[in-house]
């Protein structure tokens, strides 16, 4: 684990260090963000001081930038990503009511992940599969026709897998 | 000559400078146009809206403070719709604002109380929903009200582009948006200087010196213990202001009489220790000179470059002088020297600073600065802060017969006086250096090179056959440019004077606001409050320090010479690299 952070650190440094060849190096702090979130899936205040220090940006300019932006994501993700559409078609057809009854079954708001870190929430604009409307997609996979029934007996059964996969790990 | 445009304001024609934005045109014009998040020393935000003026032909109203004039524009700056469309920008800025005026701290001088005012604000048509956070209370130096914030962003552009500290962001967006440190931590966990400017250029009170009035007003009324209260020369230069005295006024006497009837049992000054400061910092410097020390010597005296240092220049820690600050000599002073002089168990003592800072309440309370296990300085009030007790106490200030310091650590040299000014302490010290190194008196001791406001000011002086060469800085910003200089060319200057703020101690953090009619960090009442110490320096009989009859008897009582083992103890301190470590940042050149 150790050994992978620290490859992931020098990936990061490197992305740096071809940055800082160009024009203007500090202008690319959006481009130097998103490189970090790629690799460790958020960022961290130890990352952020890293960067600061290395770009020479101070740190009060960089969280400006990490908190303005909901792209990024200041807590480590949960193990799955619950994304509602909250697209035209899929609002149309109830999805507030079941973004609603996700956000009571988990206890968590848009961009909070829940406390046994198995999921994180956010909300999705379109997904491109209105006619299935109301979807949720979970990682990489749509699930359509959703009510707030169906949305919570989803999500136990993903909980459910994780606490497996947690005890057989 | 500049090029020269004619434009309308308000039907009528005047000839204005080209290259000049509305704003400024107006100004010079006699149009005051309202105003909020502009301000002249900063860059432009653009942010609040409340200085629109219509443009004939433009299709929406321009901000004047970003907008240039130009060959025949009319502008109008009072028309009916303009000035409806103006108290509708101010109305949504009150929205979100506390509606608690009249237990704000800074009700009466706060501007966007007096904008509200000027805009015939009568009614509040608003009513949305409001902010609610927490205040940070962790700093001893400066507290943060968010809640009490209108995202004008003056505190980020005097953080970042004068101080240069870059403590302070805009983060999150939105109805979130909020002015805070990096990863919203505590401005005491951050690289905050504790400086104070944020406070001094805030227009409302999201940024204010942590308080000690309350605290002050108990302790006066114990009757076990010796109040004592010490006074920076900077205090008199400014405190006029807040009793609405134009800038200017040396008020020292009826500070003393003022802090006398407030309960204080001795006031001493500051300047006293100033002088002595100068003996030990003096000989220090020529010790450094002579036995091939770190140079150049950087001074001490400001308690936020000291931070600023530890946590953006470690590297420079060895250059800088052991001195302590003429405010903890004092304590020092007080709490052994004086407190056997009266007998007094100096656990009795009560040490107060009247100071014109805010970033002195952090020194304060630094553990390497106590003396025999007690605090050097039990609390530090601000000019502010003193005028607002006396104000509170009934203390009639104006009319008050003025009275002298308290002997012995109350007589001061002119040199302690100009302490307050930037370039004042170097002028002080080769004043002294230069009769302590040849045994001559210095006979120019005005030294203009180092006085007046440029960020970065050199002079030499020639002693015993040896050209010494001196560098002057004020604000962080221009000291942290004078930092680079000394790291490429570490032979180019012998002894740098630094003070936090712009100005110096005259512009410190805890001086009084600016007033209906004037800005914060006006040069111009700079000027004049530097001019007030310049002024007490000619008038003294006694211009250098080591002249003064007191510092050669302490000298002759307790500490032997400069830089004794009793003067170590008492008087020198030492500084250590402190996280998290400042970014001054690559600034962008557009």
């Amino acid at each position: 684990m150790v050994e992978l952070a620290q490859e992931k650190y020098r990936q990061l440094e490197e992305f740096m260090a071809g940055v800082k060849q160009g024009p203007r190096p500090e202008s690319n702090l959006i481009a130097i963000l998103h490189k970090a979130q790629e690799l460790f899936g958020y960022l961290d205040r130890e990352m952020m001081d890293k960067i600061s220090v290395e770009m020479k940006i101070p740190s009060a300019h960089i969280w400006g930038v990490a908190t303005f932006y909901h792209y990024f994501r200041l807590t480590p993700p949960g193990r799955h990503t619950v994304s509602v559409c909250m697209g035209t078609a899929c609002y149309v057809k109830g999805a507030q009511q079941v973004l609603d009854a996700i956000r009571n079954e988990l206890k968590v708001e848009l961009g909070e992940t829940t406390e046994d870190r198995v999921f994180s929430l956010q909300e999705a604009r379109c997904l491109g599969a209105c006619g299935l409307a109301p979807v949720v997609m979970i990682d990489e996979k749509i699930y359509g026709g959703l009510d707030s029934r169906k949305v919570i007996e989803l999500l136990r059964g993903y909980r459910k897998k994780a606490g497996q996969a947690l005890v057989q790990g | 000559m500049k090029e020269k445009v004619i434009v309308y304001f308000n039907n009528k024609p005047f000839e204005v400078e080209a290259e000049q934005t509305i704003m400024q045109a107006a100004d010079k014009i006699g149009f005051h146009i309202p105003r909020l998040c502009y301000h002249p020393s900063l860059s432009i935000e653009g942010a609040c809206r409340v200085c629109i003026v219509e443009v004939e032909g433009m299709r929406n109203y321009v901000a004047s403070c970003a907008f240039p004039v130009s060959e025949g524009m009319r502008i109008h700056t009072n028309t009916k719709e303009i000035r409806q469309a103006r108290r509708d920008i101010v109305e949504l800025i009150l929205d979100n604002h506390p509606q608690d005026c009249h237990t704000c701290e800074r009700d009466g001088i706060c501007e966007l109380q007096r904008l509200a005012y000027a805009m015939g604000l009568r009614q509040r048509h608003f009513e949305g929903e409001r902010k609610r956070y927490e205040k940070d209370l962790s700093s001893a130096a400066v507290i943060r009200d968010p809640e009490k914030c209108i995202l004008c962003g003056r505190c980020v552009r005097l953080c970042s582009e004068v101080q240069k500290a870059n403590t302070l962001g805009f983060a999150h967006r939105g109805f979130k948006a909020n002015v805070m440190p990096a990863y919203d931590m505590g401005l005491n966990e951050s690289v905050c200087t504790g400086c104070g400017q944020c406070v001094n250029v805030c227009p409302t009170a999201a940024f204010l010196e942590k308080n000690y009035t309350q605290e002050l007003f108990e302790r006066l009324n114990d009757p076990e213990v010796i109040k004592v209260a010490q006074v920076a020369p900077s205090v008199r230069a400014a405190i006029g202001e807040a009793f609405g005295l134009e800038p200017g006024r040396a008020m020292a006497g009826e500070t003393v009489a003022a802090l006398k009837r407030l309960g204080f049992d001795y006031v001493f000054d500051t300047q006293f220790s100033a002088d002595l400061t100068i003996m030990e910092e003096a000989s220090e410097l020529l010790e450094r000179l002579q036995s091939g020390g770190k140079l150049p010597m950087i001074t001490s005296c400001s308690s936020a470059w000291m931070k600023c240092l530890e946590q953006f220049h470690p590297d420079l820690i060895p250059n800088v002088s052991t001195c302590k600050s003429p405010m903890s000599m004092m304590g020092a002073l007080t709490k052994t020297y004086w407190a056997d002089k009266i007998k007094t168990d100096p656990k009795k003592i009560l040490a107060v600073a009247v100071m014109c800072c805010t970033a002195k309440k952090y020194e304060a309370a630094r553990p390497e600065l106590r003396v025999n296990g007690m605090p050097a300085t039990d609390l530090v009030i601000t000019t502010r802060e003193a005028a607002w007790m006396f104000k509170s106490a009934g203390i009639d200030f104006l009319n008050i017969k003025p009275e002298r310091f308290d002997e012995p650590l109350g007589l001061s040299s002119g040199a302690g006086a100009i302490f307050g000014a930037t370039g004042g302490v170097m002028e002080a010290a080769i004043r002294t250096a230069y009769e302590l190194c040849t045994g001559e008196t210095l006979l120019e001791i005005e030294l203009e090179s180092l006085r007046g406001f440029k960020g970065i000011k050199e002079g030499k002086v020639m002693m015993d056959g040896k050209e010494i060469r001196v560098a002057v800085a004020h604000g962080l910003g221009n000291a942290n440019e004078l930092m680079d200089v000394v790291r490429a060319d570490p032979e180019r200057y012998h002894f740098i004077e630094i003070m936090g703020c712009p100005g110096g101690c005259i512009g410190g953090g805890g001086q009084p606001y600016a007033g209906s009619n004037s800005i914060p960090l006006d040069e111009e009442c700079l000027r004049k409050r530097a001019e007030a110490l310049y002024g007490i320096d000619r008038a003294n009989t006694i211009r250098r320090s080591h002249e003064n009859p007191h510092v050669q008897r302490i000298y002759k009582e307790l500490l032997g010479r400069p830089l004794s083992k009793k003067s170590h103890e008492l008087l020198h301190t030492h500084y250590s690299a402190k996280e998290p470590r400042g970014i001054i940042g690559n600034e962008t050149k557009e």
